[in-house]
């Protein structure tokens, strides 16, 4: 049964993922990033990661795509108003893209497939569970982490200080 | 999973469902007659006694009118707008406990539709959802107005989450849980949380006012800046949608409110109650009383709307980052420090 919901919910991914970067317009680009992203929300259910899975739906669904959404709309990109590119962009982008491919597929290969990662205990996704690990044996790389979020956001309210002042 | 498990959840599902849609029309009357009692007037009684049947025949006419699309809309997110705005209101409510669980025959029925261990972050996610709605059928409506008023929800509602958000920590750091279950369980007796977490409560009302979009915070709705808002190209029963969304959205945020601070359905002498009226029928008074405590919320709601005028825009903005979000912090630093002083003594 869960194992028939993976292999559809994957397959949801990977289309929509591909509609985000073949739709024409960046809000239908958005948009469509913002069904992959629930549908990665239902890989989390399925994972037994509630806690990571509403995480997911609040922060990248409910907060970072809103603003992505918002930026886009204030922009307001049309097909006449993108820049078109030159040649030697393009010839550029497809030789990244290649590289990209290059390094995926020898990763994969370098991966032992054959022996799959197994959790030891399956409630870890849990809150309670996260929570004890977090703030247990990883409780500095979560506040480093943490210090860093907070340096990022000083950070940009300095950023948006300094515009007033010289307006 | 048997199938007597899904019929249960499937009656459960639907009734729930069709109390929030009735709840939400009879929301549209009682906001007339509450407007016409605040302001000395009659209010709407040509349509049966008091007016009773009104709702009815302006959902007749919100069917019969005739549906617009505008030539230079994107079609589909024209159409996906409404339907999402009121999907987004309308799951909200699979989490709250209606009742304690009910003997119904022989077989114990849990009051609730699911009852997960994140139930609080889930709400909150289907409330930081609920813009969307608003944004695609203004941005799909291609009306510089519309378009305003969808990029002022997503402002607005970005700004008051966080402020959602950190009141309710404080919360948590009581509850130690997030099931909405537990959190109204703990509350029986008299250990409602509103006791305990004042300015929390207060912070979260504001914020829903601010979330469902309703006077003082109905911004996107400015009809003196904006036309009509998001919905100005809306017509027919997707306009009627829209309406729809934002009274159900009350609803659901009057029904959090009640479960998280107010104790859901737990009344003073429940105990005595359950002994008296039985297992069947004490959990659905229990419910009756869950009920009028979310009625006096969408009351409280209306109440609001007829006697403060609305915001200024950066007046709001002010009001979300520089009051509330300072606020809620400091109440989260006072529960800690008084958590730890109780525990340590």
């Amino acid at each position: 049964m869960s194992t028939q919901v993976f292999y559809f919910v994957a397959t949801l991914s990977i289309i929509f993922s591909l509609m985000v970067i073949f739709a024409k317009n960046p809000i239908h680009s958005v948009l469509y990033l913002i069904l992959t992203f629930f549908t990665f929300t239902v890989h989390y259910v399925l994972l037994n990661a509630q806690f990571l899975a509403v995480v997911n739906f609040i922060v990248y669904m409910g907060a970072i795509m809103v603003l992505f959404l918002f930026v886009l709309m204030l922009l307001n990109l049309n097909n006449e108003t993108e820049p078109s590119k030159s040649p030697l962009i393009k010839i550029i982008g497809v030789i990244a893209g290649c590289c990209l491919v290059v390094t995926l597929v020898g990763s994969f290969k370098a991966a032992s497939i054959n022996s799959p990662l197994i959790l030891k205990n399956q409630g870890l996704g849990l809150v309670e569970n996260l929570g004890k690990e977090l703030f247990g044996p990883f409780l500095l790389p979560f506040e480093l982490s943490s210090l860093l979020l907070l340096a990022a956001m000083v950070g940009a309210v300095l950023l948006s200080k300094r515009d007033e002042v010289e307006a | 999973m048997d199938t007597g498990f899904i019929i249960e959840k499937f009656i459960l599902v639907a009734v729930i469902f069709g109390i929030s849609l009735v709840i939400a029309m009879y929301s549209t009357y009682a906001e007339r007659k509450v407007a016409a009692y605040l302001q000395d007037r009659l209010g709407p009684d040509r349509a049966g006694p008091f007016g009773i049947l009104q709702p009815l025949a302006d959902g007749l006419k919100m069917f019969m009118k005739e549906e617009i699309i505008p030539t230079t809309s994107s079609k589909w997110l024209f159409i996906a707008g409404p339907g999402l705005a009121l999907l987004c209101a309308c799951i909200g409510t699979a989490v709250i406990p209606w009742g304690s669980p009910m003997l119904i025959g022989d077989k114990i029925v849990p009051l609730q539709v699911s009852d997960i261990n994140v139930g609080v972050l889930y709400i909150f996610g289907v409330v930081s959802l609920g813009v969307y709605g608003v944004m695609i059928g203004g941005w799909a409506s291609n009306n510089k107005y519309s378009l305003l008023s969808a990029i002022r929800a997503a402002s607005q509602n970005i700004s008051y989450e966080i402020a959602m958000g950190l009141s309710i920590i404080a919360l948590l750091l009581m509850t130690n849980t997030l099931s909405l279950k537990e959190i109204v369980d703990q509350q029986h007796g008299w250990h409602w949380n509103v006791l305990y977490q004042p300015l929390g409560f207060l912070i979260f009302m504001v914020c829903s006012f601010a979330e469902t979009n309703r006077a003082p915070f109905d911004l996107p709705e400015c009809e003196t800046e904006l036309i009509g808002g998001y919905h100005t190209e809306y017509s027919s029963m997707k306009l009627g949608f829209y309406l729809f969304a934002e009274y159900i959205n009350m609803f659901v945020s009057s029904a959090v409110m009640a479960t998280l601070y107010f104790g859901g359905y737990n009344y003073p002498g429940m105990d005595y109650m359950a002994t008296l009226l039985g297992p069947t029928w004490a959990p659905l008074f229990g419910t009756a009383i869950l009920f009028a405590k979310i009625f006096f919320f969408i009351f409280f709601f209306m109440w609001v709307r007829w006697t403060i005028p609305r915001f200024r825009y950066d007046q709001l903005m002010n009001l979300g980052w520089k009051g509330l979000i300072p606020l809620a912090i400091a109440n989260i630093i006072i529960t800690g420090v008084v958590i730890a002083i109780i525990e340590k003594f």
